[in-house]
């Protein structure tokens, strides 16, 4: 099939056009979903920091700043690569469509790699709660959040890495044009959502409160 | 019995006929509305019933002034109900300072009862009629609550924390003690009595049983000798910890910053998770009792602590 | 061509794309969990016979009431209105071919399937006996595993509500026909998208909620358990946070059909249009803001306590305003009663009697006494069962015709429906008086002076399965014997009501174009489709095509 093959106009739409706003205005929609998902995990994290600042402060000076550090510039890189794809589809250009794509995919799973690092780390050292730990009820209650949200974070990257391999072989079949490239759009809302959740995850876990001299 | 039917469970406290009162003009108005209602749409089915196929009434919009005004009035009728309630609700929140204390411990599935004087009881709650009781509860386990009809009160009992609830009871009699929140296989077992006593009828039971049984401050201060409490608290400030003559109920500023008062729940909190709220000036060494001690010689603890504020 | 005839197989129905075909779907698997959540309901009303426990033990009893609400509300409230009759009537009233998202949709009922099969295993294999509300920590520390299993169960249905909403509220904004502006939507419609935000904001918090209980559950996590350093209400606070706007998404769908079947069987416009679109919209925002209500006696501050009963307190206005303007419908109209109407009339007292109730509890210093008792037990269920069903079971009659082609039984219909009203007020209302007097609720077993209220309420249940099990009967049976529906049988107003019943499979073959307010009976019969004979597929003839925009 050409790069400009005809695009599918679903039945129940009117026009691409009505098509197009439908796909996006659910992606939102979707993303408010996302929120509030996320936004019960942050008023709990919230609660509990109240009651246990102490051990809040104790868990997060846990947590390798640099590892964290680099993970959220790897992420706000990701996010640009994947902005930089969302012009490209807009432009027609398939080529630099799945570089960036590709790119994407490469700086999303330097994340996940970098995590699975940190998390191995926790559980030999006793921070993994519900199968090595080593520690107050507190902090416990600490690391609790810290994977419940981290792991929710890295869940969602995983989604997003998948959905990128499903993307690829219809971007090389040129699925794609500067008419029809709302999925790519659409998915890229959604991965710029997933890095914000990160931008709001790593100051509250990895920085407020915590000795920036004190390596644990 | 005769072969009266029971709408509503004895009025055998202070709160009791303020609670029916209120209930009762909800009631009303209830029944008010609903027969309103219900006229209406049969007036109206019967009235306007179809007569023949192609009827076309007439389109009706709506109006305005009918809109604001069934909007209104019920609005108003709800904040008039709903200060009514609140007050009451506000009134029956803080215990009379001349209450005497009881403490009850909920766990799957009984309630296990300490007066102050020493006195222990298991399902069964025994106090003296026309004197404000307030009543500080704790959990074992999982959540319960408190529940007695006769007196209209009720009170979650929360593990992890204490809630307080208080009433006065003004019929001598027995009445149900029931447990409200689901609990377990037993849940519908935690039946108790509550049994209202003349005054000195009450002094009498209390004072009979064990000879040389201790008051819950005695047994207090037992524990806090043996617990090795003595240690660190002394009555000086020489102590590792603070000292706790005159502590109860004045207010302390914990290392974060904040000001708390220090009641039962600061008390409870500190011997079993004392690291979650150090006071400033001391260091976080405190060891938890947690899993050391029950609920009940945690009560007996604060007891005594608390009688090292009273004036004699 | 009818989409029922369009394809034939199981394929075609379980990878169907359309959305009338997933409402059936819906139709036939919520039946289901209603007929299972109505057994369990059964097996409770005969233990509560006698005051002692000798039907069941103890462990049986508190497993048959926690599957008997979770069944009830997870895989059949929730879903009813909006999964069965919202996708099978959003994109007719509306004038679209589909939702927006139909492969969504397809999804959003797998995991409604998914959901309620983990759930179902839960039960078969274990049980749990949590209480659909899975306080902690009881849920989390001190039971098995099973409780994880069926919280999975939950979360996975919750996507089957995001889902739901998510389409619905895409479609309402994007795929109304050409001159259908807001204010020409039916009120189904505007009550569909009101729930369609709840159910967006609403549901990922209870989501995330089970989520971190299951954990607790399996791991010992410590979020919500004391000994661990967590805190129970918490877990109270965040659950209710959803359940509380989850009963407006089981109620106010229900609405939006009493307030179809009204106009049509008065033959007028609704009275308050505006009023009543509006007030959908109210419910569902201060419906947010409420939850607190369920935690009273919890120890929560009092002034918290203060604002969530004077925030419940208003809630209440939209909703009567509501049933007066559905009352004042019926002012100069011209009443039919039909079966849908008797389901109507019906809902309306007993929704009334049932809201009412729940200013009652929005009292605290009623409250107190009241919570936790069979009181609330009676309120919910005239809210849900004398409310709900009534609604569902109203919607269910109405568009019967135009959802199979074919029409059910009248007699019968009519006596099951004063069977299940008479059957319901015997069963519930006892309830009231149990729970004033003081009866606990979920509890196996009593004190003997309430038995006699509970003989009176089980004798209502039997009543009330009798007219349920006549009403599965006839319906069941009009798909083979039912006489056939034309595609207008109620005269009624509505772009569903101007194409064939059943519909083609692609609703509409001429996208129409609306030029008149909902509900424009004043104009008279407005059959123009096949008048009188169900000829499927007829094609919409020209005259209908208006040109004037």
């Amino acid at each position: 099939m050409s790069s400009n093959a005809s695009v599918t106009l679903n039945h129940q739409f009117e026009d691409l056009q009505q098509q197009y706003e439908a796909a996006n205005m659910g992606m939102w929609a979707f993303i408010a979903q996302e929120i509030m998902f996320f936004g019960g995990l942050f008023a709990g994290y919230t609660v509990y920091r109240f009651k246990y600042l102490g051990a809040f402060i104790e868990g997060s000076n846990y947590l390798p700043l640099e590892l964290g550090a680099l993970n959220t510039a790897v992420l706000i890189a990701s996010s640009f690569t994947m902005a930089m794809a969302v012009r490209a589809a807009q432009q027609g250009a398939k080529n630099p469509l799945l570089r960036w794509i590709l790119a994407t995919m490469v700086l999303g799973t330097t994340f996940l790699v970098i995590k699975a690092f940190e998390y191995a780390d926790k559980y030999h050292h006793g921070l993994l709660p519900g199968f090595s730990f080593d520690g107050s009820g507190q902090l416990k209650i600490f690391f609790s959040f810290y994977f419940a949200m981290t792991g929710m974070h890295a869940l969602h990257m995983i989604i997003g890495l998948g959905l990128m391999v499903w993307l690829i072989p219809k971007i090389r079949r040129g699925t794609y044009t500067s008419e029809y490239f709302s999925p790519i759009e659409n998915f890229g809302l959604y991965w710029h959502f997933v890095d914000i959740v990160w931008i709001f995850l790593f100051p509250l876990l990895y920085l407020i409160g915590r000795d920036p001299w004190l390596t644990m | 019995m005769s072969d009266y039917f029971p709408l509503f469970p004895e009025q055998a406290s202070t709160f009791a006929a303020k609670v029916d009162g209120l209930f009762l003009l909800l009631v009303c108005l209830s029944v008010f509305f609903a027969v309103g209602v219900v006229f209406f749409i049969i007036l109206f089915s019967v009235k306007y019933r179809r007569r023949s196929e192609d009827e076309r009434p007439k389109p009706i919009e709506g109006s305005l002034p009918l809109e604001l005004a069934w909007s209104i009035i019920p609005l108003i009728l709800s904040l008039v109900v709903f200060s009514l309630g609140a007050g009451l609700a506000f009134r029956m929140y803080r215990a009379p300072a001349n209450a005497i204390d009881i403490y009850a411990v909920g766990k799957q599935w009984m309630w296990k009862i300490q007066h102050s004087q020493g006195k222990r009881e298991i399902n069964e709650l025994h106090v003296p009629v026309n004197q404000p009781v307030r009543l500080t509860l704790a959990s074992e386990d999982v959540i319960h609550s408190f529940f007695i009809p006769a007196f209209r009160i009720k009170k979650d009992v929360v593990p992890g924390r204490y809630n307080t609830m208080w009433f006065e009871a003004t019929e001598v009699g027995e009445y149900y003690l029931f447990c409200a929140e689901y609990c377990g296989t037993q849940h519908s077992g935690m039946i108790g009595r509550i049994v209202v006593m003349k005054q000195e009828e009450f002094q009498d039971w209390l004072s009979g049983g064990v000879a040389g049984g201790e008051t819950m401050v005695e047994a207090g201060a037992r524990q806090f000798q043996q617990l090795g409490c003595a240690t660190c608290h002394k009555e000086s400030d020489q102590g590792r910890g603070p000292n706790l003559v005159g502590l109860f109920g004045t207010p302390r500023q914990i290392t974060t910053g904040e000001t708390v008062l220090a009641d039962e729940n600061y008390l409870r909190t500190s011997i079993l998770d004392p690291r979650s709220q150090i006071v400033g000036g001391y260091q976080p060494i405190m060891p938890t009792f947690q899993g050391q001690v029950s609920e009940e010689t945690v009560m007996q603890i604060i007891s005594y602590i608390q009688s090292l504020s009273d004036s004699e | 061509m009818s989409y029922l005839s369009a394809s034939y197989g199981i394929k075609s129905w379980l990878l169907t794309l359309d959305h009338k075909r997933v409402g059936i779907l819906y139709l036939v698997m919520t039946t289901v969990f209603f007929m299972v959540g109505g057994l369990f309901a059964t097996l409770i009303r005969l233990e509560l016979l006698t005051p002692q426990g000798d039907v069941f033990e103890s462990d049986t009893y508190n497993k048959l009431f926690t599957m008997h609400g979770v069944a009830m509300i997870f895989f059949f409230l929730i879903p009813s209105v909006p999964a069965v009759l919202g996708n099978f009537l959003l994109p007719l009233q509306i004038g679209a071919r589909d939702v927006a998202f139909p492969k969504l949709n397809l999804l959003s009922w797998y995991c409604f399937m998914v959901g309620g099969t983990l759930a179902t295993v839960a039960i078969v294999m274990g049980g749990v006996d949590t209480g659909w509300t899975f306080y902690t920590p009881y849920s989390s520390t001190y039971s098995s595993y099973y409780v994880a299993l069926a919280l999975s169960g939950v979360f996975i249905n919750g996507f089957s509500s995001i889902l739901t909403g998510v389409n619905f509220l895409t479609t309402i904004h994007k795929m109304r026909a050409p001159g259908m502006t807001w204010f020409r939507l039916p009120l189904f419609i505007w009550a569909q998208y009101a729930t369609s935000v709840i159910m967006i904001l609403g549901t990922p918090v209870v989501a995330i909620t089970l989520l971190l209980v299951a954990l607790e559950n399996l791991l010992g996590i410590g979020i919500f358990d004391p000994a661990l350093g967590g805190d129970p209400i918490l877990f109270q606070h965040m659950f209710w946070f959803y359940s509380h706007p989850a009963v407006y998404i089981m109620i106010v769908p229900g609405f939006g059909v009493i307030s179809e079947v009204i106009a049509c069987f008065s033959r007028k416009r609704i009275f308050g249009y505006t009023f009543v679109a509006f007030s959908s919209l109210a419910i569902a925002l201060l419906g947010f803001l409420v939850w607190g209500h369920h935690m009273f006696t919890t120890g929560q501050s009092l002034y918290a306590g203060m604002v969530f009963s004077f925030i419940s307190f208003l809630v209440g206005v939209p909703t009567a305003v509501k049933i007066f303007n559905w009352t004042a419908t019926l002012y100069r109209g011209s009443i039919s009663l039909e079966t849908p109407m008797y389901y109507a009339l019906g809902f309306i007292g007993l929704f009334l009697l049932g809201g009412l109730t729940g200013l009652f509890l929005s009292t605290i210093a009623v409250d107190i006494h009241l919570h936790d008792t069979y009181f609330v037990v009676a309120h919910f269920h005239f809210v849900m069962v004398g409310g709900m069903v009534m609604a569902y079971l109203s919607g269910i009659h109405f568009w019967w015709p135009k959802m199979t082609g074919r029409m059910y039984h009248e007699g019968w219909s009519k006596a099951s429906a004063l069977l299940i009203f008479f059957g319901f007020n015997l069963t519930f209302f006892p309830q009231f008086i149990l729970g004033y007097l003081g009866m606990p609720r979920r509890y196996h077993v009593y004190p003997e002076e309430f038995q006699i209220l509970n003989v009176m309420s089980t004798a209502g249940a039997s009543i009330l399965a009798a007219g349920y099990l006549i009403l599965f009967a006839y319906l069941f049976l009009s798909l083979f014997t039912g006489r056939k529906a034309s595609p207008n049988p109620w005269r009624a107003v509505g772009l569903e009501w101007e194409i064939a019943s059943p519909p083609g499979p692609h609703n509409f073959d001429v996208i129409p174009i609306v030029t008149k307010e909902a509900y424009a009976y004043e104009e008279g019969d407005v059959t123009r489709v096949g008048s009188g004979t169900a000829a499927e597929g007829d094609p919409i003839p020209e005259e209908a095509e208006r040109a004037e925009v």
